[in-house]
């Protein structure tokens, strides 16, 4: 089964580059994906550029309208994500719990809907 | 599905039924393969459990009316939730149901409803929700199962410590909504303490090599033990010490001294061993052996550092060893639990035994301010009444 992690940060963007913070952060994110890919169920795993990057899409009465920011002004970061395949939620679960946005922010985990398969 | 709804003529029944069937091919599949025609095994599958669901239905409404309240039910090990089911199907029902994974709410309300058969209505009734929101949060946890892969089966090895530390947690809690239950007409809702039981009776058959499954079933037993004793003929609650002990149920607080002792000989000592060793104190024939229970509450704080156990402990050192021992324990905990009543009354009994009367008039007030419940306000008013009026 399919999970994504979405990715909750305690604030927006990533520390100072040449910080030791972001040197500590690369550190720690190496170790999470080495450890999910050599389990066997990581299946992609990046951060996310700020949302002031974003475009947001819709089409309506077969127009396209794009708004320039995000979908939804929310409270949390939500700045990046990361696919898995894992046997069943507590898998998943733990994999979660490896990751560094858990231990300041906040990890969501979602299961995807199974496309052309018995959801 | 529909098949099965057809031959059932409901729509729940036959979907519980295909999620029960779906839920045992998730988890026997991959270890026995792919039978050759999976649909026609979930089919059979499904209709086999339906069935089962069925008969246990039929046989709870016999059981219904003389089962709640009878002394006799709460002694049968082989009550309808255990009697017809594989016991590993059992254990791993009682684990998803008290999936982490789950809102502690819907933990309790999943399990009343898949582990113990009540109905909606019943455990609406029970909890004192209203039944739109029981019935709300079963289906959304059932589907979430479903959604979210939560997996059927016994966790494994280190995780199920953790896991069940959840399950008795869940246990636990519905004892508690019936032992003093919060709001409503009935201050003690004997049906939940009968279904905690039950669950924790098959819990223990299930993991006999659990000590902290024994010592939950063992705290249950000597506290409900105590269930005809705790109620005035008025309906109010009579305290420990004012019990009429001839009405505590001998049968049940010896079955709960046994379970303690073997679960303690196992040498895993855990919080519900400590809890259950605590009642076990306070339903000796002599009087209570308050340096022994200072003693486990001691113990207790490693497992439940709270404020709340370092409270009871100080009144157990204030029994054993004088109310001067005890205040200088509460007071290290006092400002952690300034909003708590209890701790201001406990506070003020030990000044009173002190002589020290203003302090205490001051404590008891401090109490007040906090608006504690009718029966609590009225003796504070009736101890306040007692204690000599400043300057005088």
């Amino acid at each position: 089964m399919k999970y994504l992690m979405l990715l909750y940060a305690s604030r927006p963007g990533l520390p100072e580059p040449g910080s030791e913070e972001l040197a500590t952060l690369i550190a720690e994110w190496a170790t999470a994906r080495q450890a999910m890919a050599d389990a066997g169920v990581l299946i992609d795993c990046a951060p996310l550029q700020p949302v002031e990057a974003s475009t947001t899409v819709r089409v309506r009465d077969g127009g396209t309208l794009l708004t320039d920011g995000p979908a939804a002004e929310i409270k949390e970061h939500f700045g990046g994500f990361t696919l898995v395949e894992c046997a069943d939620l507590d898998d998943a679960l733990k994999w979660a719990a490896t990751l560094p946005t858990a231990r300041d922010g906040s990890v969501e985990v979602r299961p995807l809907i199974q496309v052309g398969g018995p959801s | 599905m529909a098949a099965l709804t057809r031959m059932f003529g409901d729509l729940d029944a036959a979907a519980d039924a295909v999620q029960e069937a779906c839920a045992l091919a998730v988890a026997k599949w991959p270890v026995t393969g792919v039978p050759a025609n999976p649909r026609a095994w979930l089919t059979g599958t499904a209709r086999h459990k339906a069935l089962d669901r069925m008969r246990r239905e039929a046989g709870r409404a016999e059981k219904e009316a003389a089962a709640m309240r009878e002394f006799g039910d709460r002694q049968d090990p082989g009550s309808r939730a255990y009697d017809d089911t594989a016991p590993d199907d059992e254990l791993a029902l009682i684990f998803m149901c008290c999936h982490p994974a789950f809102d502690p709410a819907v933990r309790v309300a999943l399990t009343l409803r898949c582990v113990c058969g009540l109905s909606t209505a019943e455990i609406a009734a029970a909890l004192l929700a209203p039944e739109p929101t029981v019935a709300q949060r079963v289906v959304r946890a059932k589907r979430k199962i479903r959604q979210a892969g939560i997996s059927f089966g016994v966790p494994a090895g280190d995780d199920l410590a953790g896991r069940l530390a959840v399950v008795l947690r869940v246990i636990y809690l519905v004892f508690t909504a019936g032992h003093l239950a919060a709001h409503g007409d009935r201050l003690i809702r004997g049906e939940l303490c009968d279904q905690a039981i039950r669950l924790a009776r098959g819990l223990t058959t299930l993991l006999p090599a659990e000590p902290e499954a024994a010592g939950l079933l063992a705290l249950l037993l000597l506290t409900d033990a105590r269930r005809a004793a705790r109620l005035d003929d008025a309906g109010e609650l009579v305290l420990l010490a004012d019990q009429d002990r001839t009405r505590w149920d001998r049968a049940m607080i010896s079955e709960g001294e046994e379970l303690l002792e073997r679960a303690l000989r196992a040498g895993k000592p855990g919080p519900y061993q400590l809890h259950a060793a605590i009642a076990a104190c306070h339903s000796c024939d002599e009087t209570t052996d308050w340096r022994e229970v200072a003693a486990l509450y001691g113990e207790l704080i490693r497992y439940e550092p709270t404020p709340v156990v370092a409270a009871n402990r100080a009144v157990a050192v204030a029994m054993a060893e004088g109310p001067a021992a005890g205040l200088v324990i509460l007071d290290t905990i006092s400002d952690s639990l300034a909003s708590w009543p209890q701790l201001h009354i406990a506070r003020a009994e030990l000044l009173r035994r002190l002589g020290r009367e203003g302090d205490a008039r001051e404590a008891y007030h401090a109490a007040l301010r906090l608006g504690p419940p009718a029966p609590e306000r009225e003796f504070l008013q009736r101890r306040l009444g007692e204690l000599t009026e400043p300057g005088r």
